[in-house]
């Protein structure tokens, strides 16, 4: 088989909060604690994007660098980058901005454009003390 | 003399905008840090101070006790927050990350004991952005 893993390291800095429009203010404030601030908080999000496969035998690649590089920065970069995320970006009008939805957010942006032969993977760090995988493997 | 660090941080969101041009002026200085519905980060603060070491404790200052001081007076009034709208002491600032610092400066130095000089501070953005000050 000789499946390789290749993974691109990407940023974006954004605003979020973490609200469940269906509970009242009591309990988002329980569940979600300083996450609810009205007046949203922010982070700087790391991404890691990993894709799974066998080298081409033309090229040696899993896939080409840039090209994911290009992909990552046109289909998820720019939506998110100095954006709030519960305001600015569609993708979360009506889900929670956490980021285990960000990251399945995310692959379901790329994973349409990705060459269906190859595994994606995302992490998600939200800081450098939390981060989040998906799919699970 | 011995230089003690100690290292905190907060996340929060913000702008950069100045209410005395208009939205195409704060567009075009400040780009997309200007976006209307704010944006944010993951800030990490470096508290440096100065002093010999206590003969009796060895410290120059008590990380610990200095930890609490920079939660008390700083990152508990920053984190989660909304630096444009939550915070009492930066009213009226741009919040930049060096307006930001001079402000934690001033919240945090009359705190600390006579005995102590503050050295520094290092406030990053990102961990490619940053910023030092040092009181003057």
């Amino acid at each position: 088989m000789n499946k390789v893993a290749v993974f691109r390291k990407e940023h974006f800095n954004a605003a979020h909060r973490l609200h469940n429009s269906e509970w009242d203010e009591a309990t988002n404030d329980k569940v979600f604690g300083k996450c609810n601030n009205p007046h949203y908080h922010g982070h700087n999000y790391d991404l890691i994007v990993k894709v799974t496969g066998v080298p081409d035998k033309k090229t040696g690649f899993v896939m080409d660098m840039k090209v994911m590089s290009d992909l990552i920065q046109s289909e998820v970069i720019e939506k998110f980058d100095h954006k709030n995320l519960n305001e600015d970006c569609l993708e979360f009008k009506n889900l929670n901005p956490t980021a285990e939805n960000i990251a399945v957010v995310i692959y379901n942006i790329l994973k349409p454009k990705i060459n269906n032969e190859l595994d994606l993977q995302i992490r998600l760090y939200e800081t450098e003390r939390n981060f989040v995988e998906y799919p699970v493997t | 003399m011995v230089y003690i660090t100690r290292i905190e941080h907060f996340n929060a969101a913000h702008k950069l905008y100045n209410p005395l041009w208009d939205r195409e002026k704060n567009e075009a200085v400040f780009g997309k840090c200007a976006n209307e519905n704010w944006h944010g980060h993951n800030f990490e603060l470096h508290v440096t101070l100065k002093g010999e070491p206590d003969e009796g404790t060895g410290f120059v200052y008590d990380a610990k006790k200095l930890s609490r001081l920079i939660k008390e007076h700083v990152t508990e009034k920053l984190d989660h927050k909304n630096l444009n709208v939550d915070v009492p002491f930066l009213t009226g600032k741009i919040c930049s990350v060096e307006n930001l610092v001079i402000a934690i400066w001033s919240q945090l130095n009359p705190h600390l004991p006579e005995t102590i000089q503050l050295h520094s501070l290092k406030l990053f953005e990102t961990p490619r952005i940053y910023v030092e000050y040092y009181g003057n």
